[in-house]
């Protein structure tokens, strides 16, 4: 029989510590949707997404009752709508996400992401339509995500859409000024965004992918930090590291029993497990308290860059040996009004978005749903784009920008959404014009993959 | 198919009882029972056999958290297959 220990161990990880699984994504491929007249190919990509995700949410339910693990969210990721809108030139592109929307309400999903395009090397048909309608999309719907991404480290950056998303963005927190710029919550700008993501805003089907799959995101920040507490501070970091592989591979294998379950039960092939960290608001679930676990006084302090590198590097190392294929983001997350302790160190001034973008060069993500004034320009929003996809491009590694303007509001104001998402503090952003880069246009060449240094 | 009830809190007189009453009930059958006391804290798991159940899981489930709601303890039944996985290789 299991040892005692060790059955209350789980017990109070998912009791006590916030275990939970953080998401189970079902993807979608849409392309033998692809019609040249919207209308018939919003009625098969409905007809398909309730098809095969008709079971997802009920079969989720049930592992989460027979296993005693909390499933947070049931979601749907999807081939990028903008190869579905290349075939309808001149159409009403909004169709598709209200179509996407209708979808997600008929199977009770928390979210489809997949309003996406793919532009790192350039526009082809319907890429810029697509990106162009990106406001309008999340304005009018509730449950949809959408994504750019606009480099990688074999292409390079492209700057126009670059140049690009900086207005989009915008336009995106404009829309939405109402319901605390929301819009902009829901949009990621990717530099090598990963094809079988299951985390949102940046999730969407790639076109490698397999017709359908099951790809499940896990949490446990709050595992890792009570094990940390635990371990006291007299421990070395060599100690610190092993012990946090150890925690991660656990919260992994749970990932993959799910994952395993949720793909058997649905008769659709198991995809990865993405191992990442992601924090959500509540006590004890951040990423920023690990960081302060390990010994600083705040999250931002000099330091945070190599604890965070300790930590999203024991991270991955516990968590690939427990899982047969892992992929998406696999890391630990950043998002600032996503993480109390962000939070707090935001509203204290502890942390800046200077030290949050040195941070994305060794973390997961990226600058992920930070606040920024309401009067911050277009050509503003696109340098820091342009600056966290050449910290991606050059390092082989994924980043992202999920920043959102606070419309009328400025630093020291609050945006607040409740739920997964959040609120915080409007953080300051360097005021000096980067515009006449941005204007240029063009594309950024990609690095050289030798003489490293 | 095997799952495993635990029950956490302050030892209380004929917990073991109401528990095992309820297995019979549901048609379980009890394979293995550890109890011990940890920091102050009453402990018992038992193993269990599911094959058999009669009704769901989940109602299953919620009546041994019933029971431990009645007498202020924690009670939660779970598939055996998730200590598995997570403490063995």
């Amino acid at each position: 029989m299991i040892n005692t220990k060790d059955i209350l161990e789980t017990i109070s990880m998912i009791q006590d510590e916030n275990l939970d699984i953080r998401t189970v994504t079902m993807g979608i491929s849409l392309l033998d949707c692809i019609d040249s007249d919207i209308d018939k190919a919003c009625d098969k990509v409905y007809k398909k997404i309730t098809t095969y995700a008709a079971n997802l949410v009920p079969v989720c339910k049930d592992i989460e009752t027979q296993y005693g693990i909390p499933i947070i969210n049931k979601r749907i990721s999807v081939t990028p709508i903008a190869m579905l809108a290349a075939a309808c030139p001149n159409a009403d592109l909004v169709k598709f996400a209200l179509t996407l929307e209708k979808a997600s309400r008929t199977v009770g999903v928390d979210f489809i992401g997949g309003y996406s395009a793919l532009v790192q090397k350039g526009f082809a048909h319907g890429d810029r339509e697509l990106i162009e309608s990106i406001p309008e999309a999340l304005a009018q719907t509730q449950h949809i995500c959408a994504s750019v991404n606009i480099g990688s480290t074999k292409a390079g950056i492209n700057m126009d859409a670059v140049k690009l998303m900086g207005q989009v963005v915008r336009r995106a927190a404009e829309l939405t000024k109402d319901q605390e710029c929301i819009g902009a919550a829901k949009l990621v700008v990717f530099c090598n965004a990963p094809e079988d993501n299951p985390f949102m805003a940046g999730a969407f089907h790639g076109v490698g992918e397999a017709d359908c799959v099951i790809n499940v995101g896990v949490s446990g920040p709050g595992v890792v930090r009570a094990a940390l507490h635990k371990l006291g501070k007299e421990a070395s970091i060599t100690e610190v590291a092993d012990l946090i592989k150890k925690t991660s591979f656990k919260i992994t294998r749970m990932g993959q029993l799910v994952a395993r379950e949720a793909s058997s039960r649905l008769g659709v092939e198991a995809g990865i497990v993405d191992l990442s960290l992601a924090p959500t608001p509540a006590i004890g679930d951040s990423v920023a308290h690990i960081l302060e676990e390990m010994g600083l006084e705040s999250c931002g302090a000099a330091g945070t860059t190599a604890c965070l590198a300790l930590l999203n590097d024991a991270v991955k190392k516990g968590g690939v040996m427990a899982s047969s294929h892992v992929g998406g983001l696999s890391g630990a997350f950043i998002p600032v009004t996503e993480d109390a302790g962000m939070i707090d160190a935001a509203r204290s001034g502890a942390l800046t978005i200077e030290k949050l973008e040195a941070m994305t060069a060794v973390c997961s993500v990226g600058l992920d749903m930070i606040n920024i004034p309401g009067d911050t320009p277009a050509e503003v929003i696109s340098g820091i784009i342009a600056d966290e996809a050449a910290i991606g491009m050059v390092n082989s590694k994924t980043t992202a920008v999920r920043v959102i303007p606070a419309i009328g509001k400025g630093i020291g104001e609050e945006l607040n959404w409740g739920g997964l998402l959040g609120g915080g503090p409007v953080m300051a952003v360097n005021k000096h014009s980067p515009a006449v880069f941005i204007n240029r246009g063009g594309r950024l060449p990609a690095p050289l993959q030798s003489l490293k240094n | 198919m095997r799952a495993v009830i635990t029950v956490v809190g302050k030892d209380t007189v004929g917990i073991l009882a109401k528990v095992s009453t309820l297995c019979a009930e549901k048609n379980v059958n009890i394979i293995d029972v550890t109890q011990t006391v940890m920091q102050d804290l009453f402990c018992m798991i038992m193993l269990c056999e599911i094959d058999k159940l009669s009704g769901s899981f989940a109602s299953f489930a919620d009546a041994a958290k019933a029971i431990g709601a009645e007498q202020g303890l924690s009670v939660h039944v779970m598939h055996e297959e998730i200590f598995n996985s997570m403490h063995r290789i």
